[in-house]
This record gives C-alpha cells, sequence and structure tokens, in this order.
C-alpha cells in the first residue's frame, strides 16, 4: 500500500477484525498518520489495542469499548459511544463528540478520555492513573473504587460518587446528588486549581477551575474497620 | 464419694462452635484465613477405579506407552496451548506469594510441560522469564493488566469466580502490601487491599461475549481465552461462558483455595468439585461443544488419582493451587535454607498454629517463606529448591495418572472415562451420577 497523508476505512466494506488488524499491523509499516473510520454504526471493539502514535478519526457511534487498551494513539469520535469507551487505556487520548454510556473510562491507567456530552455511570471505576473530563453529567456510582488519575465533571453527578475511592480524585463543577462510601469533599487547594485548569485547557472548556469541587477518599475504609461494617 | 461430671458434648454447639461464639462475641469480627474448605464433603476419595480385569485388558504399567499430552484452547485461537501433561498451575496472584515463588513456578511448570497462571496484581517479570507457557488473568480488578503484558501472554484466563469464595472479592491485607505489590497495583503501600467482586467494563453474559471479542481483537485472535467460574449454578455458567465464546472454561469447586477471605465464604459457598465437574461436562455436551471446548477442573485435586478421576469424568485437563503451596513447604514444620532443614515450630506457634493446621497466609508471616513479602521470610524459600520439589510433585502425579489410566486399559490419560468410575457413598454416588460401588444404582437418576 503506498504511502498517503489519510486513510479511510470503510466498516461497511471492512469488517472489524480486518480494522482492527489493519491499525495493529499495517500501520507501522506506512507513513500514515490519520485513519478516518466510516460506517461505524454502533460496532463494538472498534480501534482496540492501538499502540501507534496515529490519529483515528471515527465519523458517526461506537459500540461497546472503543479504543480499549489504547497507547498513544488519538481517537476522536464524531458521535456516541456505547460501554467502556477507552477501557484501560494507557496513554494517548481519546475524545467523544457526543456522549457516552456505562463505564467510560473504566481502569484506565493513563492518558486522557474527553467526553463533551454526558456519561452514564460507574465512569471512571476502578480508575488507576488516566484522567477524564465529563463535559456534561456522569451518572450513578461513578469512579467507584478508583485509585488514581482524576475525574473532572463539568455537570452534575449522580448518586454514589466515588463509593470506595483511593487516591484518585474527582472535581464537579455542578451538583453531587450523594456521596458514596469513604468519599468526602475536601477544600479547593491551588493544587487542584491547577489540575483542573491544565485538564480544562486540554480540553478546550471554558470554565473555571474556581467553580469546581474536589471530592477524595476520607481514608477511614484503607485499614479494616469493625465499626465499618456497612460501607464495605 | 466423687461427683460424677456430666461432659456430653453438644452436637449442635460442639466446642469449635462455642470457640466461634465466644471469639465472635469478644471481637466483633468474623474470621478470615486462607487456604481451603476444612469440612469434609464428597470428594474423589469417594470414588474408586473399575481397573482391568477379565472384562478389560489392561497395559503394561512400567513399559507400554501412555499419552499425556494435552491440548486446550482449540476453538477459536490461531495458536492452542500444548501441554506435555493435563496437570496446570492455577492462579495465584504475586503478593499473596512471594517473587521467588511465582519463579519457583514457573521453572517446575515449564520442566515439565504444563502452564502457569498469573492471578490478582498483574504479570511479573520473574513468572514471565521462568514460565514457558503463562496464562494471564484478567480479573475484576484489574490490578497491573496491561497491553504490553497482555501481548505476552499464551493464554488469557477471565475471572468471574473463584471456588473458594465464588461471588466475592479478594483480599490483600496490608501487611503484604509491600512497595513492589502496591506500585503493580496502583495502590499505597501497606492499606488493607480489597479486590473488587465485579468486572469494571462487563456486568452480564451479553456483554461479557463482546469483552472476550475485545481481547480476542487486541491479541489478534491468536491465543485461546478461558473463562474461570467459581462453582455455583455450574450448568447454567458454564453455558453462558461457551456462549460468550470462551474456548476453554476452567471451574473451580468450593475445596479451591484462597489467599485470604472470609471463613464463612470459604466453608459456605459454593458446591463441591464432584459434582461441579459432573455439572460441567453435562453443560458442554448439552451444548454440543464437548471437544471443541475444553474443560479444567480445579479445587482440591491433591494426588494423580484425584487427577484420575477428574479426567475420567469428563475434563481435560486439571488446576492445582494449594496443593502447589504444599509442595513447597506450606505446613511444613520447617524450611531447607540451603544446608539443612530448619524448624520453624515455634513461628507457627506465634501465630497461633502448628504445621499442619496453619492457613495463615492472609497475615504474610508464612514461616516456610511461601505466602509472605516480607524480604526475611521470602529468603526461606528460594527457587532452585522450590523449583525442584514441585517438578518431583508433578511428576509423581502424572506417573500415578498414568499407572491408573494403563492399569484401565489406555494408551492415553484422555481416553479414560466414567465407565471406569464408581462410587462408594450415597452422596458421591447422586453428585457424580456414577453407580454405587457393586451396584447399578445411580441416586437420583429416575432408574430402580
Amino acid at each position: 500500500m503506498e504511502s498517503v497523508a489519510l486513510e479511510s476505512i470503510d466498516l461497511q466494506k471492512l469488517s472489524v477484525r480486518q480494522l482492527n488488524q489493519f491499525l495493529h499491523h499495517e500501520i507501522g509499516t506506512q507513513s500514515l498518520s490519520r485513519v478516518e473510520i466510516l460506517n461505524p454504526k454502533g460496532l463494538h471493539n472498534i480501534a482496540v489495542g492501538l499502540d501507534a502514535p496515529i490519529r483515528v478519526d471515527v465519523r458517526g457511534h461506537g459500540g461497546y469499548f472503543l479504543g480499549g487498551m489504547n497507547r498513544q494513539a488519538r481517537i476522536v469520535v464524531h458521535g456516541n459511544v456505547g460501554w467502556s469507551v477507552a477501557e484501560n487505556m494507557m496513554s494517548g487520548e481519546v475524545r467523544v463528540k457526543g456522549f457516552a454510556s456505562q463505564c467510560a473510562g473504566a481502569s484506565a491507567h493513563g492518558g486522557l478520555l474527553f467526553i463533551e456530552g454526558s456519561a452514564s455511570s460507574r465512569c471512571g471505576i476502578s480508575l488507576k492513573g488516566g484522567d477524564i473530563v465529563v463535559g456534561g453529567h456522569v451518572g450513578h456510582m461513578s469512579a467507584f473504587m478508583a485509585q488514581a488519575g482524576h475525574l473532572v465533571v463539568c455537570g452534575d453527578a449522580g448518586a454514589g460518587l466515588g463509593d470506595s475511592l483511593y487516591e484518585a480524585v474527582i472535581y464537579v463543577r455542578g451538583r453531587i446528588h450523594s456521596l458514596g462510601a469513604d468519599a468526602r469533599e475536601e477544600p479547593m487547594a491551588e493544587e487542584d486549581y491547577a489540575t483542573v485548569g491544565q485538564l480544562l485547557n486540554r480540553t478546550g472548556l471554558d470554565y473555571s477551575p474556581r467553580d469546581f469541587k474536589r471530592v477524595a477518599s476520607a481514608k477511614t475504609l484503607y485499614h479494616w474497620n469493625v465499626d465499618a461494617d456497612q460501607q464495605y | 464419694m466423687t461427683k460424677k461430671i456430666d461432659l456430653e458434648e453438644s452436637f449442635l454447639y460442639d466446642r469449635h462452635l462455642l470457640e466461634y461464639i465466644h471469639r465472635a462475641s469478644e471481637h466483633g469480627l468474623y474470621d478470615i484465613r486462607g487456604l481451603g474448605a476444612k469440612r469434609k464433603v464428597p470428594n474423589f476419595d469417594d470414588l474408586v477405579f473399575l481397573t482391568a480385569s477379565a472384562s478389560r485388558y489392561p497395559l503394561e504399567g512400567y513399559r507400554e506407552k501412555c499419552l499425556t499430552r494435552t491440548v486446550l484452547g482449540t476453538r477459536r485461537a490461531k495458536k492452542p496451548i500444548t501441554l506435555d501433561i493435563p496437570i496446570t498451575i492455577a492462579g495465584m496472584s504475586f503478593g499473596s506469594l512471594s517473587a521467588n515463588v511465582k519463579e519457583a513456578i514457573g521453572r517446575a511448570a515449564s520442566e515439565v510441560g504444563t502452564s502457569t497462571t498469573t492471578g490478582d496484581g498483574g504479570m511479573t517479570r520473574e513468572e514471565r522469564a521462568s514460565s514457558k507457557t503463562l496464562v494471564y488473568q484478567c480479573l475484576p480488578s484489574r490490578y497491573g493488566f496491561n497491553p504490553q503484558d497482555l501481548k505476552q501472554a499464551d493464554a488469557i484466563e477471565m475471572v468471574i469466580g473463584q471456588g473458594a469464595k465464588p461471588g466475592g472479592g479478594g483480599m490483600l491485607l496490608g501487611l503484604k502490601v509491600s512497595p513492589r505489590v502496591a506500585r503493580m497495583r496502583t495502590l499505597p503501600e501497606g492499606i488493607d487491599q480489597r479486590s473488587a467482586c465485579r468486572h469494571p467494563d462487563w456486568t452480564g453474559p451479553d456483554d461479557l461475549t463482546i469483552k472476550i471479542n475485545e481481547l480476542r481483537e487486541i491479541t489478534d485472535w491468536q491465543i485461546p481465552i478461558y473463562v474461570k467460574l467459581g462453582a455455583t449454578r455450574v450448568r447454567d455458567d458454564v453455558k453462558l461462558a461457551v456462549k460468550a465464546g470462551a474456548d476453554v472454561v476452567v471451574v473451580d469447586g468450593m475445596q479451591g483455595g484462597t489467599a485470604a477471605t472470609q471463613q464463612v465464604f470459604i466453608e459456605h459457598a459454593g458446591i463441591p468439585t464432584l459434582p461441579a465437574v459432573r455439572q460441567a461436562v453435562e453443560a458442554l455436551d448439552e451444548m454440543d461443544v464437548l471437544g471443541e471446548v475444553q474443560l479444567v477442573v480445579s479445587g482440591g485435586i491433591r494426588t494423580g488419582a484425584d487427577v484420575a478421576k477428574a479426567l475420567a469424568m469428563g475434563a481435560d485437563a486439571v488446576s492445582l493451587g494449594q496443593a502447589v503451596l504444599m509442595a513447597l513447604g506450606c505446613n511444613s514444620p520447617s524450611y531447607f535454607d540451603g544446608q539443612e532443614s530448619v524448624d520453624v515450630s515455634d513461628e507457627y506457634a506465634k501465630l497461633g498454629t502448628g504445621p499442619g493446621y496453619c492457613h495463615h497466609c492472609h497475615t504474610g508471616l508464612c514461616p516456610v517463606g511461601v505466602t509472605t513479602q516480607i524480604p526475611e521470610l521470602e529468603k526461606r524459600l528460594q527457587p532452585d529448591w522450590g523449583a525442584r520439589r514441585l517438578k518431583n510433585y508433578l511428576q509423581t502425579l502424572t506417573m500415578e495418572l498414568t499407572t491408573l489410566a494403563r492399569a484401565c486399559g489406555k494408551s492415553n490419560v484422555h481416553h479414560l472415562e466414567r465407565e471406569d468410575l464408581v462410587a462408594l457413598t450415597v452422596e458421591a454416588a447422586a453428585m457424580a451420577k456414577l453407580p454405587l460401588a457393586g451396584t447399578d444404582w445411580i441416586p437420583g437418576d429416575g432408574r430402580r
């Protein structure tokens, strides 16, 4: 295949398996820097396991696990996504121009996930160092058992936010329906303003970091505590 | 006149139970411990082989070949796993076990031509380097799970549950969360760590189908995908795993071990391995995938006889966890310091137990250096010594397995069949759906 600046792959003509094979094996052998995926039509497992500094534009809606385990690549979805977008992402960036279903950014170790719209429940569950910015709201149990990294919510947060948090930090601009076990609101420090400002900058969102609240772990469940029976 | 002392013990409130109530009343805490169920449940000891006689023709025990080669993952993977023996090593985490132990296990497994498995906490460089065939677990916690290690794996095991604690998450108490363990798990050092009981990115079996496909896409459909289940509703769960696309189903009975969980889980959740293997085989048969989807059975497999019986009941392979640790010295009164045995009975006593009774893996204070992260204790189990012991043990199991298979007239251990077995107890007969020895009676099959 000859070197071109933009390769278009039509999922009406090729299967997801062929697409991923191409992205895994042929991309490194060409001087491609940009791939466009047409007609994704909610298909699952689009552009998973990428490991190259390329840009991928998905022109439409994606299904489950879009961008799963991403390393290095910058993926832009011009539509909505199903469950677990960018799950276990290691690095790179996934940007969703629409809305995301459940478990967005689950267990992400690194990289940036930016959802311009809202994300459903369990956004940032088990987060392990990645950063997630949501332009709208997040559903219940978001950042459940999140271990490291940041979740920035520009809208409201649903019930049980940050349940059983470890070291991840959540910033919410809007209303928090309720906090989960061991999560607590804390004062914003200069470091928090800087973190939020930097993440907003990267996403192009024009909010003031001063409008955000910080939620972090109270760390009362870090060690076994018999009096916290129903909180475990 | 001496007054007669009445010492009639209650069956319902025996001394063990009284001790439990008194302890609970004093501390308000449930017991957490390691290893597996200690209660007696019907097991493979309740079955015997009908070896050859006038109606069957045996093979010479020492000279004639009896094949043990085992292939797993033939359904959809481009590169199924080929093992020299049908005895594999179960997933056990770095964190619960030391790096030395993981290395010893990998070396022994490689020497006898079988696979070993990672565990909660990810893949260590020691076990990858020492293991010829390494199965990489995808657990609910996703500690240390990453695409680089995924691409180095020879198979993936999606862990839904574990026989010792089906429906429950894992625990690693603070003493074992060393700097390296903490780093691998992205957690603060020294905290009492809880592993999730549910996966973070999928919930039901339909989601699992897509998740399995995601892992296949990431690994280019090269390597097999196992699904591991704690034995509860085995028939339904095996069918769902098959429908979700598993190449191999691993069923772990209630005798399976753990590094740490609540005792109430260990003793009161899940079903024994004996009925679990029977139900799993029936489920595969009903799905018409016997031979296409392989079955691995674990949970209390200890001897070559256990292996042979599991295979005869329809398993393609077995998986060992606790027995591996015991081969490495777990519950031994001493450890070997390179020159001589060093008695550690006093250290067991400090834990409030003794060799032969210990289940204190959760404390990290293992006197023989198996389940610890403390450097001084870890040194007590050197990989050379451990690998040699474990290799000997696996070799013994294999010899016992082939001995029984030859005596049943089989030139391949995978030719062992249900017809070779009978049960010694009514319970085992009912659970395994095998005839009670000396009768044609299978309790519960409707025939008289």
